[in-house]
């Protein structure tokens, strides 16, 4: 086979939330992402194989997987950068229903999204004019460093406050709130600083940026989150809260 | 509770938490400058005794732990356990008042 180097030994789970790892053998090529080897699979070896994907460069956040236990986007992970001693181990995402093999069921993920209020909220009245958003204010980098999020999941998949709360509302939706939070056009500031305190929210955030580490597009969430956890205090001082 | 109040019980343990990283490093150095010329009671309760500094001192640390200990037990088992709601409040604010009553006797007892 043309660009071959080797043979990988690649364990795939199989089944739903009951399952077990299936190993199959797959050609390991120069530049092959973890993608390309489930696509692999799925095309050669087991056409049962059920799995997401879409864009496979990294745009619409969709192939997430676990890859030797940790969550990435696999269309952008090179095999070579996470295979030990020829070994691949790719699961679902965790803190995630499995609905089969690697396809897990993200509504949790995307309602809490609705549930942190992560829609823009317009103004009652429409806004006159153009607003004018001066790029270098404080407001709009603290909204760009929040706004390339693809809803992959990772940073969820990552957070162990998820898995020992399953009401927390998590990195990215808290990531999402507080890009609007930011967004001077938006009117939903305080009724979504409610919906994002507390137990479910930003103050159960133990700040310790596995979200961080993990998030393929390096945006910080633990930060996001820390500066909901000050605006929730200055909203709370200020009675808007 | 309120979002309001979990924001205040939020900014409590942090407040409290700053104090207590305040306190116990001076209790620290406190110890092992102390103990450099032996430890006895007499030599303890001889710098305590009658110390309105000390006093205050240790009466805001046992506060800061009174006010920290509890919110973060209250996380810790509301991560841990299914226990929640006004039950798991009350017992976390009973272990408060307890850590606040049993610290100020402490401290009452080494500097009255
Ligand atoms: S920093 Fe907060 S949101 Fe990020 S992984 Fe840790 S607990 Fe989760
Ligand atoms: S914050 Fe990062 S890891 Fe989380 S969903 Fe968005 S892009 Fe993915
Ligand atoms: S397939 Fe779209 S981000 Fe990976």
């Amino acid at each position: 086979m043309p660009g071959q180097v080797d043979a990988l030994t690649v364990s795939v789970w199989r089944g739903a939330a009951a399952g077990r790892y299936v190993d199959y053998q797959v050609p390991h090529r120069t530049s092959q992402t973890v993608l390309d080897i489930v696509t692999y699979i799925q095309r050669r070896l087991d056409p049962t194989l059920s799995y997401r994907f879409s864009c496979r460069v990294g745009v619409c956040g969709s192939c997430a997987m676990t890859v030797n236990g940790v969550p990435r986007w696999t269309c952008r992970t090179h095999v070579d950068r996470v295979a030990k001693d020829r070994k691949l181990e790719i699961g679902p995402l965790r803190n995630l229903p499995v609905i089969k093999d690697l396809a897990t069921d993200m509504r949790a993920f995307f309602d809490k999204w609705a549930r942190a209020k992560g829609q823009f909220q317009p103004p009652a009245t429409p806004a006159a004019d153009f607003a004018r958003v001066d790029p270098a204010s404080a407001a709009r980098r603290e909204a760009d460093a929040a706004i390339e999020c693809i809803g992959c999941a990772v940073c969820y998949s990552a957070c162990d406050v998820v898995a020992w709360n399953p009401d927390y509302l998590g990195p990215a939706a808290l990531n999402r709130a507080w890009s609007l939070v930011n967004d001077v056009r938006d009117a939903g500031g305080a009724e979504r600083l409610a919906a994002v305190s507390g137990d479910a929210g930003c103050h159960s955030c133990h700040s310790h940026q596995a979200c961080a580490e993990r998030c393929p597009k390096q945006l910080n969430p633990t930060a996001a989150i820390a500066g909901l956890k000050r605006a929730t205090l200055k909203a709370a001082l200020t009675g808007a809260l | 509770m309120s979002a309001r109040a979990q924001t205040y019980l939020w900014f409590a343990q942090r407040l409290s938490g700053a104090v207590l990283a305040l306190c116990v490093a001076v209790h620290l150095a406190t110890i092992i400058l102390a103990v450099q010329g032996g430890l006895s009671a007499a030599e303890i309760l001889g710098r305590t005794r009658g110390s309105t500094a000390w006093a205050a001192f240790y009466a805001a640390f046992v506060l800061a732990v009174a006010v920290h200990a509890p919110i973060g037990l209250r996380a810790i088992l509301r991560e841990w356990t299914l226990w929640r709601g006004r039950g798991l409040d009350a017992a976390v604010a009973l272990v408060g008042v307890g850590l606040a009553l049993l610290g100020w006797r402490a401290v009452g007892a080494v500097v009255g």
